[in-house]
């Protein structure tokens, strides 16, 4: 099944500097009652976002309307915790497209790149002046280059790794179970041998 | 000779399916846990594309995320939960998946339901759409946490697709000290290594520290490795290992079992194998442990002070640092002990088995717990609760005033009504104090068993050895 293809991203970025943040914190367990994947944007770091009484927490970057854009640029071990993709369906139904952190939690990074969110690694130090540039000025615009694999904002650029085939999926909008289902025959032998 | 190898590379390598240039190899999966929250996306992604499930007999499903931990005979109060408990009948049905469902009496926590059925071996590939699928290596298998299109894909083609993650041993020797369990040696881990020290890593434990636990105590410290980043952890089975699987439900039997037995044998690292990375620790430096801040890397011996924001190296974290001491309400540099707590929780699939609930009883029998403290007693099982019933623990925790609930994965996560109120301190036997776990705006400690039921009969954080 085809997905959002990704090839190159020009916008400004949200910026949450807090480091270890933690899929809890991205979606709350209370609301992963849902069995759709859909609306979850809502409830995106729910309980950084709105008081106890639901009220907007005004200081909270994603209420500041300041910030906008389909990037957000977090502190280092982001996604870090639960396996729950439902992190990542946030991210994606809140409208963000690309994470820019100095270091991912594992699983996250396969639940975004199986749902076109893409995790850029950058330096501590490009992320540092990243995130005070952009809290400095909203408006900064960030490149993401797929393609040819860089980062840059207001001259300064860094190369970032992906993996070639994670690559090639988010740029076709392939999914992995399109691949595997074509190893079927060799998938069931394996099955009745071992 | 062929080249040593690990044992986690041993496993891997058997499993994989195609190694393909440009691709991540596709891994055999033996054995996949679904549960009611990570799995109905996943079997709608199989309904749009028209495909059943691959092989029922490798895949088995329970409720406990989500359930109530009272009446679970009645049906579920809360809409949403009781909608996505009925979604998982529904596709279970549909597809033809084994289910374990409320009054089962194989239902319970996925991860421990596993290792109790036998369904958990030595050798296999186990995923499941929940990080502490780690658990499962306490049996000398390779088991991993995956994300819902994952649970699509190894329902639909019983693979994944997975780069091969780099390995580290981490050994532990020497003797543990009085009232130090497997839940400080973890805690002790994660607090030198930090909450991401193991990310890309497949960690094995060996050491004869670890040889030396028992099978519920080796699957407490596999079930946290995902709290410092690690894909998984295992240690290689051993004779605790067949004793324990011996005679559970679906292992091999008889005959069956003595070949398994010899095959699992081979399951060990090769002299001379290579890790990427090796850590070594001494049994003898761990001491009862206690977290005082929001991720399980901000951990300290129970006696400890508090660090302060000074002793951190870097700005960032400093801030993270300061923003999670003043979510929990305590000050730099203080001591933890002495500390009033308002809830205790014991459960989750890292300290409800059987035996974490026998040392619970031991520990606070003839004893009553602090007034004005809530004590909460979630076993891991239907099996667990039967057997602490059988074994008369149900009366000890009761003359406690430990309130004993039904299987589930309750507080852990406070999915479901169990939840710690705003502002309130609890000492959890579970394996993570984010900020909110157990409700919105709740405290954290993650401790022992033995250090929580000690604090629950004080009232406050407790120094076990001084109980
Ligand atoms: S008990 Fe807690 S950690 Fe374990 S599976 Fe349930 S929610 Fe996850």
């Amino acid at each position: 099944m085809s997905k959002e293809k990704f090839h190159k991203l020009v916008s400004p970025a949200v910026p949450i500097a807090v480091e270890n943040i933690d899929t809890d914190q991205i979606i709350p367990a209370r609301f992963l009652k849902a069995t759709t994947r859909e609306g979850f944007g809502d409830n995106l770091f729910r309980d950084w976002r709105y008081d106890g009484n639901n009220n907007p927490i005004a200081e909270f970057p994603l209420n500041n309307d300041a910030y906008t854009g389909k990037i957000l640029v977090a502190g280092k071990n982001f996604g870090c915790g639960s396996s729950r993709e439902h992190a990542a369906w946030a991210i994606y139904d809140y409208g963000f497209r690309v994470v820019v952190s100095s270091f991912f939690a594992d699983i996250f990074k396969n639940n975004a790149l199986n749902n076109a969110v893409l995790p850029v690694v950058v330096s501590d130090q490009f992320l540092n002046e990243l995130l005070e540039t952009i809290q400095r000025d909203p408006k900064t615009e960030v490149t993401v280059d797929l393609e040819n694999q860089f980062i840059s904002f207001n001259g300064k650029k860094e190369g970032f790794q992906i993996n070639a085939y994670k690559k090639t999926c988010l740029m076709n909008g392939y999914d992995d179970i399109d691949y595997l289902l074509s190893l079927n025959k060799e998938i069931k032998e394996y099955d009745l041998t071992h | 000779m062929s080249q040593p190898k690990t044992i986690f590379e041993k496993i891997w390598d058997k499993h994989v399916v195609k190694r393909a240039d440009g691709y991540p190899d596709a891994v055999f999966i033996d054995r996949h846990f679904i549960h009611e929250v990570t799995s109905p996306q996943a079997f709608d992604g199989l309904r749009k594309r028209s495909i059943g499930v691959f092989n029922v007999n490798r895949t088995t499903a329970t409720a406990d995320h989500n359930v109530p931990t009272k009446d679970q005979h009645l049906p579920i109060k809360e809409a949403l939960s009781r909608h996505q408990v009925e979604t998982l009948r529904k596709n279970c049905a549909e597809f033809g998946v084994e289910l374990y469902d409320l009054g089962h009496p194989f239902q319970g926590i996925v991860h421990i339901i596993g290792p109790e059925l036998g369904l958990t071996l030595p050798g296999m590939t186990i995923v499941c759409g929940d990080s502490h699928t780690s658990t499962h290596g306490a049996f000398g298998n390779v088991a991993f946490g995956i994300g819902t299109s994952e649970v699509e894909q190894v329902l639909a083609t019983q693979c994944i697709l997975q780069y091969k993650p780099k390995t580290m041993k981490i050994e532990i020797n020497g003797k543990l000290g009085k009232g130090v369990v497997s839940k400080d040696i973890i805690l002790y881990i994660i607090s030198k290594i930090s909450a991401s020290g193991a990310t890309g890593y497949f960690v094995e434990y060996a050491g004869d520290a670890i040889r030396s636990l028992s099978m519920e105590a080796r699957m407490t410290i596999c079930n946290m490795s995902i709290e410092m980043g690690a894909r998984g952890g295992l240690i290689a089975p051993d004779e605790t290992t067949f004793n324990y699987i011996k005679g559970r439900k679906f292992a091999p039997q008889g005959a069956a079992f003595d070949q398994a037995v010899e095959e699992w044998k081979k399951l060990r690292t090769d002299d001379g194998a290579k890790y990427d990375t090796v850590l070594t620790f001494d049994a003898a430096d761990i001491a009862p442990m206690i977290t005082y801040g929001t991720n399980p890397g901000m951990g300290m011996k129970v006696t400890d002070r508090i660090p302060t924001a000074n002793e951190l190296k870097e700005l960032n974290e400093q801030v993270s640092f300061k923003k999670s001491l003043e979510y929990m309400g305590l000050e730099q540099g203080s001591q933890l002990l002495g500390k009033a707590i308002d809830y205790v929780f014991i459960g989750s699939c890292t300290n409800a088995r059987i035996e974490d609930l026998r040392e619970v009883a031991a520990m606070v029998k003839g004893k009553k717990k602090a007034a004005g403290v809530e004590v909460w007693v979630v076993p891991g099982s239907k099996q667990v609760q039967e057997q602490a019933k059988k074994e008369g623990l149900d009366k000890i925790f009761e003359a406690a005033g430990f309130e004993l609930r039904e299987p589930g994965c309750s507080a852990c996560l406070g999915m479901n009504e169990d939840k710690i109120p705003a502002g309130k301190y609890c000492i959890s036997t579970s394996n993570r104090n984010f900020e909110g776990r157990q409700g919105p705006k709740s405290r954290t400690f993650l401790a022992s068993p033995l250090s929580a039921a000690a604090a629950a009969i004080t009232g406050k954080v407790t120094d076990v050895r001084e109980f």
